[in-house]
């Protein structure tokens, strides 16, 4: 029974516990489950590609990479250019994309670099970059020259508006490619086979050789550097996937969402997927597909029935102070584990 | 008058005997030379004396110690300072900072109340800087050091730093014992020689002083006696005027090592060279190689030895280019580009560290892993190429830690279990596997049984030797066990101050490997 308890993780037992309750009362409270299943799954395939991007940052020695909004804004830059050319539908969705890589690409490359200046604190750096890159985001977005009457505001001049509409875009491109009914459940195939997609590129990347070399460097960099492996150079490549993946997850995001949400949205996007990976089971220098997979898992199902159980029994915005806590309250668990056991 | 006694000191580290029944009694006034190899039980002997915390989170020790007759039973060095007993550590414990008083005056300072300090205590009394500056004047003049007392200690040249903690231990006014560390070893020899002046001096006050060094010149010049260590056990105490340096260094060596080694294993190694060092210098810290030359010969083991933080250490650890790393290495007749493991690695070098958890596994991947990975990242071996991936092929890689497992003995569940996991004897033999698997002709092993019991360590010393028999692969094995040296190797290297010192056959007697290993030449040995 122990070994048992060991084995899935005190933390995940907790939550599974708490998400099964709240099930249960959701069942009793009559809120229809269908509808509940239905927002489970497409939170899960729009926020698993940016609790993917850490799985390359933690194989590759960097830690849990804080600063996804570097990739963020990058994959709004590709979202918003994109649509100023008036492109709309799947061809929209990819040039975002396409668009996007090479630019988080470029950044995460010389991030990576300033990662190597600083071993040790990247967590802690990375927020603060994080934080910055934001801020200096929101200049760009009022000064940037896009023209297109979807994006600048509706009385005209310069600047973006804060939250653009993917309506007449690349709105739920994904979610509705080969979707189809199981009862009143819809599943949303094609964002769950997108990231099915990503998953599949990095789980064969941690199988070949550049992987394994990326993967031994972060768990043993003396080890890796006595094997004629450049620790730093995998290091940079590490956080290059991760900015990578971070662009890609958020055009996912939006495209899911309905919306960009541009100015301080990117701000806190790093601690949710931090938490989810964690709470999947992953510790600062161990991350598995599998860690992602059960992470986001658990931690959208909890907000998804969370809300409407929440909301019928109490009053206010609840569901919003839990997922507040349940994040920030299992990044904290984990970084208290000594060594860096598995949360 | 016996100032100190110590009485059938005991000490065991687990099931390890690390101390068995050394007494030790040292008079007013005496230098006491205390001397042993690496390992022989010194520091033990001294932590124990100084009640450091470390003894008693181990299990104590047994035995008494009496100062002045009375028992003293130290818990902590507190204790050991309200007793009179001061220790000069072999690192500088120094407060960069501050200034020479400060530093010597340290918790011990002058002070004047003040209104504060008549309120809330004497922790808020005002320092009295002058009378602080008098009192250092004072101690400093007594070790004849001019050094000014307001300076502060960052940047003074290591030998002040020296003195400046002598003078730290001297100020306290109950001081009757004081321990020196390898006080010299940090010195220049102008500096040594007016050390031991001071430490003359010392004596001459009433204060005894025991004095651990590697140097036996010094140990030989300056005390009155010398207690001798070796393995944990006390070899002998005798007056210094009664022994010779020779004596010394063969009662620090002497161990009776059983030749195992029969006729018909001596094999013709001709003098073709595999490696060869020239003006070698290796920026490892705390054990930095300096300027040295070696060759090594095809198909021999040859062994190197010498005492800690002479620069054994560094040579492998330079040849793999792991350190900063200037001169010329010379493998196979080619130059080899420095400071480049994975050039090393190409020419057919394999190393297995002395940090074994550190630098030798991943100890939370399984032990297939880690057996091949290394030549995976090399020589590109345990691949499978699937469209235009080459991904790691599982299956080989099993099936080789399983042949690997069955060679070496290795004792574990399986191939998929975590080094981690392992025992230490274990551990080294997947080390050993992997690099049995870049199948080189060169073998570098440094320190290969350190922390292992001794069953483990013969199998390990006995898979080495024969690697070299059966597969004719060079090995140069580093160790700080001459015993084991002299077991199995063919030629032992005896490195001192960053340099070979000489080279010996390992049947040349205990007094040849003592003195080379204390830095001395062998004309002192009279044939």
């Amino acid at each position: 029974m122990n070994s048992l308890i060991e084995k899935i993780g005190v933390p995940r037992l907790i939550i599974a516990l708490f998400l099964i309750g709240l099930i249960l009362v959701a069942v009793y409270l009559k809120i229809p489950l269908s509808s509940l299943i239905t927002d489970i799954l497409v939170r899960f395939g729009m926020n698993a590609i940016l609790v993917l991007a850490m799985i390359p940052a933690v194989q590759s020695g960097i830690g849990l990479n804080f600063n996804l909004p570097l990739g963020i804004v990058f994959g709004l830059i590709g979202a918003l250019i994109s649509i100023e050319f008036k492109l709309s539908g799947f061809f929209g969705f990819i040039v975002s994309i396409l668009i996007a890589v090479p630019l988080a690409a470029i950044a995460g490359y010389f991030y990576g670099k300033m990662l190597n200046r600083i071993k040790g604190q990247e967590m802690t750096v990375g927020t603060y970059i994080g934080f910055s890159v934001v801020s200096l985001m929101c200049i760009f977005w009022l000064v940037a020259p896009f023209k297109s009457p979807e994006l600048i505001w509706a009385y005209g001049g310069n600047g973006l508006r804060v939250t653009v509409s993917l309506e007449s875009s690349m709105a739920h491109v994904l979610n509705n490619f080969w979707s189809f009914k199981i009862g009143n459940v819809k599943i949303p195939t094609g964002l769950l086979l997108f990231f099915a997609l990503c998953a599949f590129i990095v789980w064969i990347y941690s199988k070949s050789k550049k992987g394994l070399s990326m993967k031994v460097a972060g768990s043993n960099a003396n080890f890796a550097l006595s094997n004629g492996i450049d620790v730093d150079k995998e290091r940079v490549w590490g956080t290059v996937i991760s900015t990578v993946l971070a662009a890609i997850g958020i055009i996912v995001y939006s495209q899911a969402f309905g919306f960009l949400q541009l100015y301080n949205a990117p701000l806190y996007a790093a601690m949710p997927a931090v938490a989810a990976i964690l709470i999947g089971g992953a510790s600062l220098h161990r991350a598995k597909i599998i860690h992602v997979i059960i992470g986001t898992l658990l931690f959208q199902s909890l907000l998804v029935v969370a809300l409407p159980v929440i909301n019928v029994l109490s009053e206010g915005s609840m569901s919003e102070v839990i997922r507040t806590i349940v994040s920030n309250g299992i990044i904290l668990y984990a970084l208290t584990r000594p060594g860096g056991d598995t949360a | 008058m016996e100032l100190l006694q110590m009485e059938n000191i005991t000490k065991l580290y687990g099931e390890n005997r690390v101390l068995n029944k050394v007494s030790l009694s040292i008079r007013e006034g005496e230098i006491h030379g205390l001397v042993g190899e690496n390992g022989a039980g010194k520091s033990t002997l001294m932590n124990i004396l100084f009640g450091m915390p470390v003894i008693h989170s181990t299990g104590g020790f047994e035995g008494e110690i009496f100062i002045n007759g009375i028992p003293f039973n130290p818990k902590s060095p507190e204790d050991a300072m309200k007793a009179g007993i001061g220790m000069v550590h072999q690192e500088f414990m120094l407060i960069p900072g501050f200034s020479v008083t400060e530093n010597i005056k340290l918790n011990r300072e002058r002070t004047n109340p003040t209104l504060l300090s008549k309120i809330f205590g004497n922790k808020l009394e005002r320092l009295d800087l002058s009378l602080m500056a008098k009192d250092s004047r004072q101690v400093l003049d007594k070790l004849n050091m001019t050094v000014d007392e307001y300076l502060p200690v960052a940047g003074l040249p290591v030998g002040y730093m020296q003195f400046i903690e002598i003078a730290r231990e001297i100020d306290k006014e109950q001081l009757k014992l004081l321990i020196l560390d390898e006080p010299t070893a940090v010195l220049t020899e102008t500096e040594a020689s007016q050390f031991l002046d001071v430490v003359r001096k010392l004596s001459e006050m009433g204060i005894s002083i025991l004095f651990i060094s590697h140097r036996l010149d010094e140990i030989k010049e300056i005390t009155h006696s010398i207690t001798i260590l070796r393995d944990g056990e006390m070899v002998k105490t005798i007056g210094t005027d009664k022994i010779s340096i020779v004596d010394i260094a063969r009662l620090m060596v002497g161990r009776n090592i059983d030749m195992v080694k029969a006729k018909d294993e001596e094999r013709d190694i001709k003098d073709e060279y595999i490696l060869e060092l020239k003006d070698f210098k290796v920026n490892m810290p705390g054990e930095k190689v300096k300027g040295l030359d070696l060759k090594v010969r095809k198909g021999e083991i040859l062994g190197i030895g010498g005492l800690a933080g002479q620069g054994k250490i560094g040579i492998s650890n330079g040849i793999m280019g792991l350190y900063e790393t200037s001169g010329t290495i010379i493998k196979d007749g080619k130059e080899l580009p420095l400071n480049n493991p994975r050039n090393s690695l190409n020419s057919s070098i394999a190393f297995l560290s002395e940090d074994r958890r550190g630098v030798g596994l991943l100890l939370d991947d399984p032990i297939d892993f880690n057996i091949a990975f290394s030549s995976l990242e090399i020589q590109n071996k345990f691949l499978k190429k699937i469209g235009p991936f080459n991904l790691i092929d599982n299956r080989t890689v099993r099936e080789h830690a399983l042949k690997m497992i069955e060679e070496l003995d290795i004792r574990c569940t399986g191939p998929k279990q975590h080094t981690r996991y392992l025992s230490g004897g274990n551990q080294q033999k997947v080390c050993i596997a992997r690099a049995l698997t870049l199948e080189p002709n060169l073998l570098l092993v440094s320190e290969p049984t350190r922390g292992i019991d001794i069953g483990a360590k013969k199998l390990v010393l006995d898979t080495l030797v024969k690697l070299n028999r059966e597969l004719n692969m060079t090995i140069i094995i580093t160790s700080s066990e001459l015993g084991e040296l002299r077991q199995i190797s063919h030629r032992i290297a005896i490195i001192y101050d960053g340099k070979v010192k000489g080279i010996l056959p390992p049947d040349a007697s205990d007094e040849h490997f003592g003195l080379l290993m204390a830095g001395e030449t062998l004309d002192k040995v009279v044939n």
